[in-house]
């Protein structure tokens, strides 16, 4: 039993990262239905950012000025991407046919992989982030059960971002704006709302919750590199459509079934099947059944045609 | 298949034989030819990660070959020659191995590669360049199978499949083995956990472990991998604590092996981590931090800097003052390049100066070699591994690789 409830919380603390990550997809998807390839790096540069923001501060911060002082660093960075992204990369191609700008996510994608390999001082490979939280500090839930401190204060920022998101999205003014535009744009175009600011605000606020996931990796793994935010900008990309892709709630339970899966799939697959190369199969052959019976996704809506 | 071949040798004869006379001329009117021979060039390609997770080990190649050629061409070692360097960078991938390797072939100043770093690549760069029959000489591959191996552990007879293929380094079938032994006798380890990346060269390596542990006494539990590239463990070590091992073996390299070892240790499983020659790298160190102290490695060969032979060589790459350090197989790439470089030397004087007959005459040369190198004595079986069995097994202490055994494997 104990053995299961720690793979469930290994399951979470994964899960976490996977959901903060398909926020991003989610809400840009659900507004201009673009599946923007480039999240993943928005995540790398997040992990950069908040490493630069520490290397930056004289030694000997305390680690609760310099944490905070990271996450605002790490977000200004995606942040600062995002937008530059959406203005020059996105923009110009609003209206042209969807192949296009997917292709151009792709080329961001690469450009700036390149960029953070080749002009980020020795970024060629992997470097060492500053293991402010001490990973080897545990808490114990319950028996045998435990979480180390970093892997706990993912989950807790984890949980804490998605709140916050979603009582924006639900509540203020320009979360219902973004929910406007994304059911009918030019109907909201006419209402007065200007689209351009709210494709914008997906944009940011997606990439906010990346540079945490970001911070998150680098505090857990205590290294960040140029390639991160390939393998787990899919794995994300997957949750959000496992979870209904256009749906808040949808990326977060897709976040978590799919870190779920994989643990499981590692501890509980028989042979031949089993060990931990075969999570990712398991993974996606969870994603294709739910596909198969949903083709929305878990929590995803039945799309209406459009005018 | 008897027609073509007796086609190739007769047209080879013939060739060598034109080539002969062909020479005999050059040589009575060395007023005209000497300075067209003087600036004769060639290229001594390297195949290895130059960026990325392993350009940590790539590197050190690069330059341990960059050296050798520096001095060959200061020391005029094949006279009238000048000698370049074409570095290429596999990125530690198979395809992209097999991309370069077609420009090196199609490049005719290559006369031999050094290269590459990994099996896996091995295995598709190997059949490039045997094809066009331009010499190989690999400082790191392990994997039994790119010169036959493989075969002899199932009781069959070892068929070279790779013609133009060497290595200097031993195997993993010795590599595995050896370090099982160390682990179960000389550690006295009982329970050991295995874990590998699914790769040519990880899963060869914890095979061959798991095999040797196990007739040695030592419990083997159920292997368990990992994929490349992944970060995340927490599930993997969560499976391996609850069958409580005493130490646990690891067939990959060390972009995972630092982060398992880190991750393994987080958990409260406090055992030591062992890998093979590809944990063997300083970045395991400065990744792995803490967690890594008191692991172990084992790497082929004797350690560099304890060999007599290697001292020149130490000091003469130190004096270059390159960025990277010498890793692992500095060492081993630099007499790789110095073989081939002997290997040209003797061809050109034999009268072989260029195109397949250069080539062909190279890797003749290379597979008789009997050469005196920084790493140990240098010659190769008919299949194209070295002579030599030496390995060493490794531990962290005090944030760095210390010797803790060098032996000759039986």
């Amino acid at each position: 039993m104990d053995l299961f409830l720690q793979q469930l919380v290994n399951g979470l603390v994964l899960g976490a990262t996977y959901g903060l990550i398909a926020l991003g997809y989610t809400m840009v998807y659900g507004i201009v239905q673009l599946i923007n390839f480039a999240h993943g790096e928005i995540f790398m540069l997040g992990g950069f950012g908040s490493l630069t923001t520490y290397l930056t501060l004289p030694s000997g911060t305390p680690t609760a000025v310099a944490l905070p002082m990271m996450l605002v660093g790490g977000i200004l960075v995606s942040v600062t991407m995002a937008v530059l992204m959406e203005r020059f990369a996105y923009r110009p191609l609003r209206g042209a046919p969807r192949l296009a700008p997917l292709i151009t996510a792709l080329g961001v994608s690469i450009a700036l992989q390149e960029i953070v390999r080749n002009f980020y001082p020795n970024a060629k490979s992997a470097r060492n982030f500053p293991q402010l939280v001490d990973p080897d500090k545990r808490f114990t839930i319950v028996g045998d059960v435990s979480i180390s401190a970093p892997n706990l204060l993912t989950v807790v920022v984890a949980v804490v971002g998605m709140i916050v998101l979603s009582t924006y999205v639900r509540r203020s003014r320009t979360g219902r704006a973004m929910q406007a535009t994304a059911q009918d744009p030019d109907t909201a175009r006419l209402m007065g709302i200007n689209t351009d600011r709210i494709i914008v605000t997906a944009f940011v606020l997606g990439a906010a919750l990346a540079a945490v996931a970001g911070l998150m990796h680098g505090l857990r793994f205590g290294q960040v590199d140029f390639r991160m935010g390939f393998l787990i900008g899919i794995k994300a990309f997957t949750a959000a459509v496992l979870g209904g892709i256009g749906n808040i709630s949808g990326a977060v339970l897709g976040g978590f079934t799919l870190g779920l899966v994989e643990v499981m799939a590692t501890q509980y697959a028989p042979e031949p099947f089993a060990g931990g190369a075969w999570k990712d199969a398991w993974a996606f052959v969870v994603l294709i059944i739910v596909l198969v019976f949903r083709p929305t996704g878990l929590l995803g809506e039945r799309v209406s045609a459009r005018a | 298949m008897h027609s073509p071949r007796l086609i190739r040798v007769i047209s080879t004869l013939g060739i060598t034989a034109l080539a002969l006379t062909a020479c005999g001329d050059s040589r009575e009117d060395t007023g005209s030819d000497g300075a067209d021979g003087a600036s004769k060039s060639y290229t001594i390609g390297v195949i290895a990660p130059l960026t990325g997770d392993l350009s940590a080990i790539g590197l050190g190649i690069k330059n341990g070959v960059d050296l050798a050629v520096k001095q060959a061409n200061e020391k005029k070692t094949v006279k009238g020659v000048t000698l370049k360097l074409d570095a290429q960078d596999d990125t530690a991938k198979a395809d992209v191995g097999a991309t370069v390797a077609a420009k090196l072939v199609a490049d005719q100043s290559v006369v031999g590669v050094v290269g590459p770093l990994n099996s896996s690549v091995a295995k598709s760069v190997a059949p490039v360049l045997s094809q066009a029959n331009l010499t190989e000489i690999s400082p790191a591959n392990s994997n039994v199978d790119l010169t036959g191996r493989g075969a002899l552990a199932t009781g069959g007879t070892q068929t070279r499949p790779y013609k133009s293929y060497f290595r200097v380094v031993a195997t993993d079938d010795i590599q595995g083995p050896f370090a099982a032994q160390f682990a179960v006798k000389t550690l006295g380890k009982k329970t050991i956990a295995i874990v590998h990346d699914k790769k040519a060269y990880g899963q060869g390596l914890a095979e061959a472990f798991a095999k040797q542990a196990a007739a040695d006494g030592a419990k083997v539990l159920k292997t368990e991998t990992i994929n490349p590239g992944d970060k995340d463990f927490s599930a993997t070590v969560t499976k391996l604590k609850a069958q409580s091992p005493d130490f646990v073996f690891y067939g990959g390299e060390y972009p995972e092996a630092s982060l398992l070892t880190k991750q393994l240790k987080a958990a409260g499983l406090k055992i030591p981590l062992m890998g093979g020659d590809g944990v063997q790298a300083d970045d395991y160190i400065k990744i792995g931090g803490a967690a890594a102290e008191g692991d172990y490695a084992t790497a082929l060969g004797a350690p560099t800097e304890s060999l007599d032979s290697a001292k020149t060589f130490v000091s003469d790459y130190a004096a270059q003052k390159y960025a990277e350090p010498i890793g692992p197989y500095g060492a081993y790439a630099y007499d790789a390049a110095n073989v081939i470089i002997n290997a040209l030397a003797k061809a050109i004087e034999d009268g072989k100066t260029s195109g397949q007959e250069l080539r062909d005459a190279v890797t003749a040369a290379v597979g008789a070699v009997d050469f005196d190198g920084a790493t140990g004595k240098i010659s190769f079986d008919k299949f194209g591994d070295t002579n030599s069995k030496v390995l060493t097994a490794y531990t962290v202490k005090g944030g760095k690789f210390e010797a803790a055994k060098t032996d000759t494997f039986k």
